[in-house]
């Protein structure tokens, strides 16, 4: 049975297939179809080609500079090791989505499940989310600058960064989250609480854990824009190379470690390796991006 | 007990949603109440207008940086706009499904590249080749065009590919029909229906363009002078605030704060313009 249709589809398709000839001879009639074709295909290859021109690039001067002194605990202008850098990343990571996520999901739970239709604070949420997203990540610098150095006194500080890294993907979360939520098909909501479940319980317990794979997109989204942000944090957590004592010292993430040795002059080589390091982490967050998302389309 | 639970989150939830009203308030009140007096103390048209910015001699004219945006913005529109829109069109109804599994994962890598390793990537490459081309230094207005060109394909692509998907099939098979060619009804049929949609994402390159700091700062040369030529080097506003914000005090800091200003003047009134043409491309 499945046989027969698969073979009816395939002769469907075949009705509008030219051969190779045909196709040629229509081009001489046409050379402006064939101009089109070549302009396009050109196109295509050339965004990809200067991917994977960067890609080998950078991979082929990088990988033979990736020394075990690299990755030193300690840094010192001999080994420029990048590893304090690579803690702090982490730690501004974990501490900006310690404070974007719930607050990016709890708002999307607002606009999804208890704001009603038509809503005017809604759209005012909405207007303000497409501008933050919109908004350059050295103004976002400046503001942390200002805000968190200047108004508050603090100085450099890795939270004065991540904070303002918070605020940063805030948009994003909120917006992978609602379109998560949007996804939950009403059905499961009428049925809790047809079984009595209140709203709250009905978020928290039905509607929230079928989203979770969207709302994990969105997340690693997140952690891609942090760990490859530059301008944001050179004046808000600023370029010491160590790892600070508290969160109240300042200190450099990966990216801004690689602008300033690149900016030095000297390390041409170490940063070739930095870059090799950025890209590996923002290939494997694309991967598991992909493959997130694959899941939630298999759904 | 229950119930006072559920008022409790109820407001939880409603302050969260107010969180991004209340970050962009506190980002309005923090860059104006710094930036605008300070414009006022040089005075408005002499920021704005003014074609020198020496911070030494308290002369803070930001036109060169202005206008340095607005042509490396224009070049990497040049650059970005007609391959990133043709690529749009391959991958939308030229591409083969095999093909596409690859295309399409570079493209969303290629948005996912931190600037500094472009910027690096065009120290390295771009302006090496420049220079061996043309002449002089090589950091120059084009190196960053070319540059920012190719940072905004994947915004580009993803948007219009995105309008031409949404384009109804009826047009493209009633061209067919019609005796055109493939080619001749996605480029005469299809793409004009796209129009709103594939502005919406031209204007959203434009953004990241004009907002992108560090790539720049690396490539261009950033010589705060009325730029010369295509060749020649060129400061931006974002690159103005970077290289100066860390030693600068009193009236420069001011001068720079404002430069921020004009900047978040400039994304607003793209956003806004943004959000209209995507209201169009919907409606």
């Amino acid at each position: 049975m499945e046989a027969v249709a698969e073979e009816k589809n395939t002769e469907i398709v075949g009705i509008n297939r030219q051969t190779f000839r045909q196709r040629m001879m229509s081009y001489r009639k046409s050379p402006l179809s064939l101009l089109l074709l070549v302009l396009v295909s050109l196109s295509a290859f050339l965004t990809v080609m200067a991917l994977f021109f960067l890609l080998f690039y950078i991979l082929v001067h990088g990988i033979p500079y990736l020394t075990p002194d690299l990755f030193a605990w300690e840094y010192n202008s001999e080994n420029v090791s990048m590893m304090p850098a690579i803690v702090n990343t982490i730690v501004m990571t974990c501490l900006s989505l310690l404070v974007a996520v719930p607050l990016g999901i709890f708002a999307a739970i607002y606009l999804v499940e208890y704001a009603r239709r038509g809503n005017r604070l809604v759209q005012i949420v909405r207007v303000t989310a497409e501008t933050l997203t919109g908004i350059p990540s050295i103004v976002y610098g400046l503001f942390g600058f200002l805000l968190f150095a200047v108004t508050l006194g603090w100085s450099y500080t890795i939270i004065g960064g991540a904070l303002t890294l918070a605020i940063m993907i805030l948009p994003v979360i909120m917006r992978t989250t609602e379109e998560a939520l949007k996804a939950v098909p009403d059905s499961y909501r009428e049925g809790s609480f047809g079984l009595g479940a209140g709203r709250l319980r009905t978020v928290f317990v039905i509607v929230l854990p079928s989203a979770v794979p969207g709302i994990l997109a969105g997340i690693i989204l997140g952690i891609g824009r942090i760990v490859g942000e530059t301008a944001a944090l050179m004046y808000t957590a600023g370029t010491v190379a160590g790892i600070p004592s508290n969160l109240f010292g300042s200190g450099r993430t990966l990216a801004v470690h690689m602008y300033v040795l690149t900016n030095e002059g000297l390390y041409t080589n170490q940063s070739y390796a930095t870059a090799v390091v950025l890209l590996i982490v923002v290939v494997m967050i694309n991967a598991v991006s992909g493959f997130i998302a694959k899941k939630v389309a298999a759904k | 007990m229950n119930k006072a639970k559920e008022q409790i989150m109820h407001v939880v939830f409603l302050l969260s949603a107010c969180a991004s009203i209340f970050c962009v308030a506190m980002i309005c009140v923090f860059l104006f109440a710094n930036g605008i007096p300070g414009m006022a103390k040089i005075g408005i048209f002499k920021f704005l207008a003014g074609t020198t910015w020496k911070p030494g001699n308290n002369i803070f004219g930001i036109l060169p940086m202005i206008l340095g945006s607005i042509y490396v913005t224009a070049g990497a529109i040049i650059v970005g706009v007609p391959i990133g829109i043709l690529t749009a069109v391959f991958m939308s109804r030229f591409c083969p499904k095999g093909l596409y599994r690859v295309v399409k994962p570079a493209i969303d890598l290629l948005a996912g590249i931190p600037s500094v390793v472009y910027g690096f990537f065009g120290m390295v490459v771009i302006v090496p080749a420049m220079s061996a081309v043309f002449g002089g230094s090589g950091k120059s207005m084009a190196a960053a065009s070319l540059l920012l060109g190719i940072m905004i394909l994947p915004t580009i692509i993803g948007v219009s590919e995105s309008a031409i998907n949404a384009v109804p099939e009826s047009y493209y098979e009633g061209s067919l029909a019609l005796g055109a060619s493939h080619e001749r009804s996605v480029f005469f049929a299809t793409l004009p229906a796209a129009k709103s949609g594939i502005l919406a994402g031209v204007i959203l390159g434009i953004g990241r363009a004009i907002g992108e700091t560090m790539a720049v700062i690396m490539v261009a040369g950033n010589q705060a002078r009325m730029p010369k030529g295509v060749f020649e080097g060129v400061r931006t506003m974002t690159a103005n605030i970077v290289l100066e914000m860390g030693y600068a005090t009193d009236l420069h800091r001011e001068a720079l704060i404002a430069t921020a200003v004009v900047l978040f003047v400039f994304i607003l009134l793209i956003n806004l313009s943004f959000s209209a043409l995507s209201r169009k491309a919907e409606a």
